[in-house]
C-alpha cells in the first residue's frame, strides 16, 4: 500500500490550488487524476476570466491551467494520471485506486475530493440522436481536440456556459441558429449575451426544444414557446434546420466518492443540487476528508482555486507544517478573496446558499 | 435598467445613457475616447489597472460599474482587449466631417485587413451600414483579442459594435 500525507483526487483548478498550498509548507502530496492530462475544465476554457488581479483576472482559463501545471512541476508534487479512484475505505482514509491495469490502495491522512461536475441531461422526444451532446462536451471537442461537433447548432440553456460555449462555436466556425432558454430571463452574465447577440445569435427566453428530429442523426429541431408555469403554449412551435443540438442546463457536483465514503449531503438547488456538507474549511462530515471546487457546490473556477487553497491550509495546520496562526491569517485572507467573487447580484445568491450549507454543517 | 439586458443580452440607448462609463456627446465630437458597456455588477476589475491614465475607477468593491473619468481618457484603446466581457469600445467623432471611428473587440480569424469595405453591424446583429476597416492591432500583450478600428458614418458611431465581412471569403 501506498502511503502519503495528503492524497487529492482531481486534478483540476481546485486540486491543483490545494496541492500546491499544501505541499508548500511541506505536506508530502499525491494529486490523482483520471484523465491522461492534469488541468481539469480550464483546459478548454479560451476565454479570459472576469475577477481581480489576485483572480488572475483577464488571463484565459488556459493559460491559467499552464501556469498551475509548471508550479506543481516545480513543486515536486507527485502526479498520478490515468488512475481512476473507485472506492474510499477505512472512513475515509484508504483510496482504492486503479493505475492502468493495476489495483493498489493509498493509504493518506488527509483526502481532498475535488472531482468537479457533471452535465444535467435534458430529455425530450429525440434527445438520443446522434447530435445531441452537452455544451461542454462540445467545449472539450471544439477546443481540446479541435473537432466541430456540427455546423449548425441550437443551444438550449442561457446560463454562463450555454453562452460561452455558443460563443466559442461561433469562433471555431460553427453556426449558432439560436439559443433557447426556459426561464423568462437569461441566466448568464449580460456581456456574455451581448457577445452573440452581436454576432447575429437570437436568443429566446420562455422557450425550449420540443422535439428533436432526423433519421439517423439530428436533422431539425422543433423549439416552442413556454409559459410562467413552465408549460408549453400550443400553436408557437418553430423548426430550425441543426445537425447539433447542445444541451447547457446547468451542472451538479461529481460526488459519488463522497457518497460512498459516508459524508452527509444536504440538498440545495442553487449549488447544483445534492452537495456534501462541510465546513468554512472544506472539511464533509468525515474527519480528514474534504471538498473543494464544484463538488462542494457549482460555482466559478475562481471559487474552485480558493477553495483548494482554504483545505491546502487546513491540511497543513492539521498535519503541524504551520501554525493555528498562520494558518488562521492565510485563511482569513482566501475568504476575503471569496467574498469578493460572491459579491454581486450572481455571486451574492451563490454566497447566502453556501452559508446556509456550511451552517447545516454545523 | 438590467431589465432589457438580461431579457435579450442588448442593451438600449436608455440604458446606455446611464452608464458611468459613457462619454458625453461632447466629448466624443473631441476625439478618441472609452465607450465602456459594462452595466452588471460583476466582480471585476482589469480595466481599472490597465489604463495608463487613471481614467477608469471600479474600486475596491470591485462588483461597482466602471466609472470613466472622460477628461483622463486618451482614447489609447488598452481597455478594449483586456476587458473580459468585451464589453469596452473607443469612439472617436472627430474622425472627419463625415466619419467617426470606432475601436471594437475582435475575437474571430480571420482578422480583417486594412482598407477593407465591410459592414457595420449594430448590437443586435444586424448590418446597418458600410464601414471601412482603418487598423488592426493584434500585439501580443492583447493576448489573441484584436482591436479593429472602423470608420463609420456618424450616424452610426454609437450602433456599430461588430462587424461583418461583405463577401464569405476574403
Amino acid at each position: 500500500m501506498m502511503e502519503t500525507e495528503f492524497a487529492v483526487v482531481g486534478a483540476g483548478p481546485a486540486g491543483l490550488s490545494a496541492a500546491l498550498e499544501a505541499s508548500r509548507t511541506g505536506v508530502q502530496t499525491v494529486l490523482i487524476d483520471e484523465n491522461q492530462a492534469p488541468g481539469g475544465q480550464l483546459f478548454k476554457q479560451i476565454h479570459k476570466f472576469f475577477g481581480s488581479k489576485e483572480h488572475w483576472a483577464a488571463t484565459r482559463g488556459i493559460d491559467i491551467g499552464i501556469k498551475l501545471l509548471m508550479q506543481v512541476e516545480k513543486a515536486g508534487i507527485k502526479v498520478m494520471l490515468d488512475t481512476v479512484v473507485w472506492g474510499i475505505f477505512d472512513g475515509g482514509k484508504v483510496l482504492a485506486i486503479k493505475e492502468g491495469d493495476r489495483n493498489r490502495r493509498v493509504r493518506a491522512e488527509k483526502i481532498l475530493l475535488a472531482t468537479g461536475a457533471s452535465e444535467n441531461p435534458l430529455a425530450f422526444p429525440g434527445w438520443t440522436l446522434p447530435g445531441v451532446l452537452g455544451a461542454g462536451a462540445a467545449q472539450t471537442l471544439v477546443n481540446l481536440h479541435r473537432v466541430l461537433p456540427g455546423t449548425r447548432v441550437l443551444m438550449v440553456g442561457a446560463g454562463n456556459v450555454g453562452l460561452i460555449v455558443a460563443y466559442q462555436l461561433l469562433q471555431a466556425g460553427a453556426n449558432v441558429v439560436a439559443v433557447v432558454e426556459a426561464l423568462p430571463k437569461i441566466g448568464g452574465y449580460g456581456v456574455h449575451a451581448s457577445k452573440i447577440r452581436r454576432m447575429g445569435v437570437p436568443i429566446l427566453t420562455g422557450h425550449t426544444v420540443k422535439e428533436a428530429s432526423g433519421d439517423a442523426m439530428v436533422e431539425r429541431a422543433t423549439v416552442i414557446q413556454i409559459d410562467e408555469q413552465g408549460n408549453p403554449i400550443p400553436g408557437t412551435e418553430r423548426e430550425f434546420e441543426v445537425d447539433t443540438i447542445c444541451i447547457a442546463v446547468g451542472l451538479h457536483p461529481l460526488a459519488e466518492l463522497a457518497w460512498v465514503c459516508g459524508c452527509e449531503f444536504t440538498y440545495i438547488s442553487e449549488l447544483g443540487g445534492h452537495v456534501p456538507l462541510h465546513t468554512e474549511k472544506m472539511e464533509t462530515t468525515m474527519p480528514g476528508v474534504y471538498v473543494a471546487g464544484d463538488v462542494a457546490g457549482i460555482e466559478e473556477a475562481t471559487v474552485a482555486m480558493e477553495e483548494g487553497r482554504l483545505t491546502g491550509v487546513d491540511v497543513a495546520r492539521c498535519l503541524g507544517y504551520i501554525s493555528n496562526r498562520k494558518a488562521e491569517t492565510l485563511t482569513r485572507e482566501i475568504q476575503a478573496r471569496i467574498e469578493l467573487i460572491r459579491s454581486g447580484p450572481f455571486g451574492e445568491v451563490l454566497g447566502e446558499a453556501k452559508e446556509r450549507l456550511i451552517e447545516r454543517r454545523g | 435598467m438590467r431589465e432589457s439586458l438580461s431579457k435579450t443580452g442588448v442593451l438600449t440607448k436608455e440604458d446606455l445613457a446611464q452608464s458611468p462609463g459613457v462619454p458625453s456627446e461632447e466629448r466624443m465630437e473631441r476625439g478618441p475616447v472609452a465607450y465602456i458597456e459594462c452595466m452588471e455588477e460583476i466582480p471585476c476589475d482589469p480595466c481599472e489597472f490597465v489604463c495608463p491614465k487613471g481614467a477608469i475607477t471600479v474600486g475596491k468593491q470591485i462588483i461597482d460599474l466602471p466609472v470613466l473619468d472622460e477628461e483622463k481618457c486618451d482614447g489609447c484603446g488598452l481597455c478594449i482587449p483586456i476587458c473580459p466581457g468585451l464589453a469596452i469600445f473607443v469612439v472617436d467623432k472627430s474622425h472627419s466631417d463625415k466619419e467617426a471611428l470606432v475601436g471594437l473587440p475582435y475575437e474571430q480569424l480571420p482578422l480583417p485587413k486594412v482598407g477593407m469595405k465591410v459592414y457595420g453591424v449594430d448590437r443586435e446583429g444586424k448590418a446597418v451600414c458600410e464601414a471601412r476597416v482603418v487598423k488592426v492591432l493584434n500585439p501580443k500583450k492583447f493576448d489573441r483579442t484584436a482591436v479593429v478600428y472602423l470608420a463609420v458614418p456618424r450616424a452610426f458611431a454609437l450602433d456599430v459594435r461588430h462587424f461583418a465581412f461583405m463577401e464569405e471569403e476574403e
